[in-house]
C-alpha cells in the first residue's frame, strides 16, 4: 500500500489531489459521481459576502485543447453557503477549502470573519486572481504590493490557514508569490487562468459576452508547470500546482517540479471522475516503481 | 454512482448535414425521459476538449439515438464515427418535458426548428403511447433540413413541414405555419425545440393564447452536471430573476419562465 499522504505543514492531506475552485461547484454536485471521501480535498466555488449574478452568456468558448470562461463568479454568497451547503459537506472525511473572494479588501475579511465561526473547514484559498470579474481583467494578484496588503489583512482576520491563489498574468510570478509569503500566506496555489479571448471571424464579434475570459485546460499546462517550478524554487511555503492537469502523469510533472499538492480543474468538466482516476494513477505509478511514499518524489527533477 | 459509459455505435444514418446515431446503452435506455440529454466525449484526446450535449432522440429496446447537425468541429468529428466504434457517454441528464397528468385525446403540438427536432421524436412517441392527439410542425431552411419527416410518418405521426425557400411544404417560417394552422387546431399543450428566435415567437403566441408551452433550450455547455455555470439563461423562477443553469433547471423550461435576450426580440 503506497502512502499518498502529503504534509503541507499547516494541513495534512490524504493525497495530493484537490478539486479546484470554480470547476467543482460547491462539492455536492459531484457526490452522485465520486466518493468525495477519496479526495485529498476540494475547494468550493469562490464566495463573496453577498450573492453575485455573474456575467451574461456566452460564458464559455472552447479553443485548441483549452477552455476560455467568463462566468464572473456567480454564486449564492457566504451566508447562504454556510446555512444551506456547508452542513451537507462537513461530514466528508476530506479537506474542505473555501475559496474567498472580495470586491475590496474589507469584503475578503468579512467573508473570512463569517466563516471563522463555521465548523469543518480546513483552510481558505484567497482568490485574488480571477481575470473575468473586472472588464479589463485586473485583479489584486497582478501587483506585489496589493497582493501583500490583501493577504496581510485576511491573515489577520483568519483563524485558519491561508492559501493565496495567484494569477499567471504577470511578468514575474516569483515576485508575487514572494509577496504572498512575506504577508504571511501559509501556501500559494498557482496558476489561475490566463487572460484570453476569441473572435468569430464571420460576425467579427467576440465569442464571450465579457470579451475577455480565462484560459484553462491542457493548452496552458506547460506554462503553468514552468511557473510552479519557478515559484517552488524561490519560496519556503508550500506551492500547490495547477493548470491543465488531466492525468496522473500530468500531476506527477507538477510534483516533480516542486508542487506539494495539485489542483484539478477543467478535467472535472470532461470527466466527473477525473480526480479519483488521477489518485488511482498516482497510486499505480508508485506501486510499479516501488515508491513507498509519494511525498518523496516532490521536487526531485533530475 | 453515476458513471460515464463506453457504448457501441449500432447504427448510423447520414444526410447532407445531419447524422442519426444509434447507441447501445441499456442503462440509459431504461431510465431516459423525453427531453433529457447525454454528454458525449468526442475523442479521448484533448481536442476537442469538452463533451458535447445531445438530446435523446429516440429510445428503442436497449438502444438510444441522437440526431445532430454537423455544425462545428465536435459534431463534424462525431459524424465520422462508424458503426462498431465506441463512444464515451454520460447520462441521462437534465429535466425533460412535463408529462404528468392525462394526455388522452389532448391536442398537443410539437414544433421543431432544424436540428431542434431531435428531442421531439422521443416525445412524440411517448405522447402517442399516452393517446394524445399530436401534430408535429417541422421547419427548416430547405427540404434538406427536414430529413426526419419520413421517420415521424413511419410511426404514424402527422407532420406539418415548412421551408424558407418553399422546397417542401409551407413556404415561410414554421412559426407562421403553426399560427395559421392554430385556427383549426388550437392545442392544449405546446412543446418546442429550435433556435432562440423561433422559441421566442412560440412563447409569445403561447402567452397571448394562454396555452401552456414548454421549450427545450440550447446552450453552450461545459460539463452538463451543474459544475461549470457556463450554460446559463435568464429565467424568472419562483419570484427570482437571474442566470439559471440550463443543465440543471432544463434543458426543458416552461415558456413563461424565460426572459429573452434583446437579440431574440
Amino acid at each position: 500500500m503506497t502512502d499518498l499522504s502529503i504534509d503541507l505543514g499547516f494541513m495534512k492531506l490524504k493525497n495530493p489531489v484537490i478539486a479546484a475552485s470554480g470547476t467543482f461547484g460547491y462539492g455536492i454536485e459531484f457526490a452522485p459521481f465520486i466518493d468525495l471521501n477519496h479526495l485529498g480535498g476540494f475547494i468550493v466555488k469562490g464566495l463573496y459576502y453577498s450573492s453575485r449574478e455573474g456575467n451574461p452568456p456566452p460564458r464559455l468558448v472552447e479553443t485548441s485543447s483549452g477552455l476560455i470562461n467568463a462566468i464572473g463568479l456567480q454564486g449564492i454568497g457566504v451566508k447562504r453557503f454556510s446555512e444551506e451547503i456547508l452542513p451537507c459537506l462537513i461530514d466528508y472525511d476530506t479537506s474542505i477549502i473555501i475559496n474567498v473572494c472580495g470586491e475590496h479588501e474589507d469584503e475578503y475579511a468579512a467573508v473570512v470573519d463569517l466563516l471563522n465561526h463555521q465548523p469543518g473547514i480546513s483552510a481558505y484559498e484567497l482568490n485574488i486572481s480571477c481575470p473575468n470579474v473586472k472588464k479589463d481583467g485586473k485583479c489584486p494578484a497582478l501587483d506585489p504590493e496589493t497582493t501583500y496588503s490583501v493577504v496581510k489583512l485576511v491573515k489577520k482576520s483568519s483563524t485558519r490557514p491561508i492559501i493565496t491563489k495567484l494569477s499567471p498574468n504577470v511578468t514575474d510570478i516569483t515576485e508575487i508569490a514572494f509577496s504572498a509569503q512575506e504577508a504571511g500566506s501559509d501556501a500559494v496555489s498557482l496558476v489561475n487562468t490566463f487572460l484570453a479571448m476569441a473572435i468569430d471571424p464571420n460576425t467579427r464579434k467576440p465569442k464571450l459576452a465579457n470579451i475577455l475570459g480565462g484560459l484553462s485546460g491542457p493548452a496552458i499546462k506547460p506554462i503553468a508547470l514552468r511557473m510552479v517550478y519557478q515559484a517552488a524554487g524561490r519560496l519556503k511555503i508550500p506551492v500547490i500546482g495547477m493548470g491543465g492537469i488531466c492525468t496522473g502523469g500530468d500531476a506527477l510533472e507538477f510534483l516533480i517540479a516542486g508542487a506539494r499538492a495539485v489542483e484539478i480543474g477543467t478535467a472535472n468538466f470532461i470527466d466527473p471522475e477525473a480526480t479519483v482516476k488521477i489518485i488511482d494513477e498516482l497510486d499505480n505509478f508508485c506501486r510499479e516503481r516501488k515508491i513507498g511514499k509519494l511525498e518523496t518524489i516532490i521536487g526531485t527533477m533530475k | 454512482m453515476k458513471k460515464a459509459n463506453q457504448v457501441i455505435i449500432t447504427d448510423r444514418k447520414m444526410w447532407k448535414d445531419y447524422v442519426l446515431l444509434s447507441l447501445k446503452s441499456p442503462q440509459i435506455a431504461s431510465k431516459a425521459l423525453p427531453g433529457q440529454f447525454i454528454m458525449i466525449r468526442i475523442t479521448p484526446h484533448s481536442y476537442p476538449l469538452l463533451r458535447r450535449p445531445f438530446s435523446i432522440h429516440a429510445v428503442e429496446g436497449e438502444s438510444i439515438a441522437i440526431f445532430f447537425q454537423k455544425s462545428g468541429i465536435g459534431t463534424n468529428i462525431l459524424g465520422l464515427r462508424k458503426i462498431g466504434e465506441m463512444l464515451d457517454i454520460l447520462g441521462p441528464l437534465g429535466n425533460g418535458f412535463g408529462l404528468k397528468g392525462d394526455f388522452s385525446h389532448k391536442k398537443t403540438v410539437l414544433i421543431g426548428g432544424g436540428r431542434g427536432i431531435a428531442p421531439l421524436f422521443f416525445l412524440a412517441n411517448s405522447l402517442a403511447d399516452r393517446k394524445a392527439e399530436i401534430r408535429t410542425f417541422y421547419g427548416g431552411k430547405t427540404s434538406y433540413d427536414l430529413p426526419l419527416k419520413e421517420n415521424f410518418e413511419a410511426n404514424g405521426l402527422k407532420v406539418f413541414c415548412s421551408t424558407e425557400d418553399g422546397s417542401l411544404g409551407y413556404k415561410g417560417l414554421i412559426t407562421d405555419y403553426f399560427n395559421l394552422e392554430m385556427r383549426q387546431f388550437r392545442p392544449d399543450r405546446i412543446f418546442a425545440c429550435g433556435p432562440d428566435a423561433m422559441l421566442k415567437t412560440i412563447a409569445d403566441i403561447a402567452a397571448i393564447e394562454n396555452i401552456p408551452a414548454e421549450l427545450s433550450l440550447e446552450s453552450i455547455m461545459g460539463c452538463g452536471i451543474g459544475a461549470c455555470w457556463g450554460c446559463v439563461k435568464r429565467l424568472k423562477k419562483d419570484g427570482v430573476t437571474g442566470w439559471f443553469r440550463i443543465c440543471q433547471e432544463g434543458p426543458v423550461i416552461p415558456a413563461d419562465q424565460i426572459i429573452w435576450a434583446e437579440k431574440d426580440k
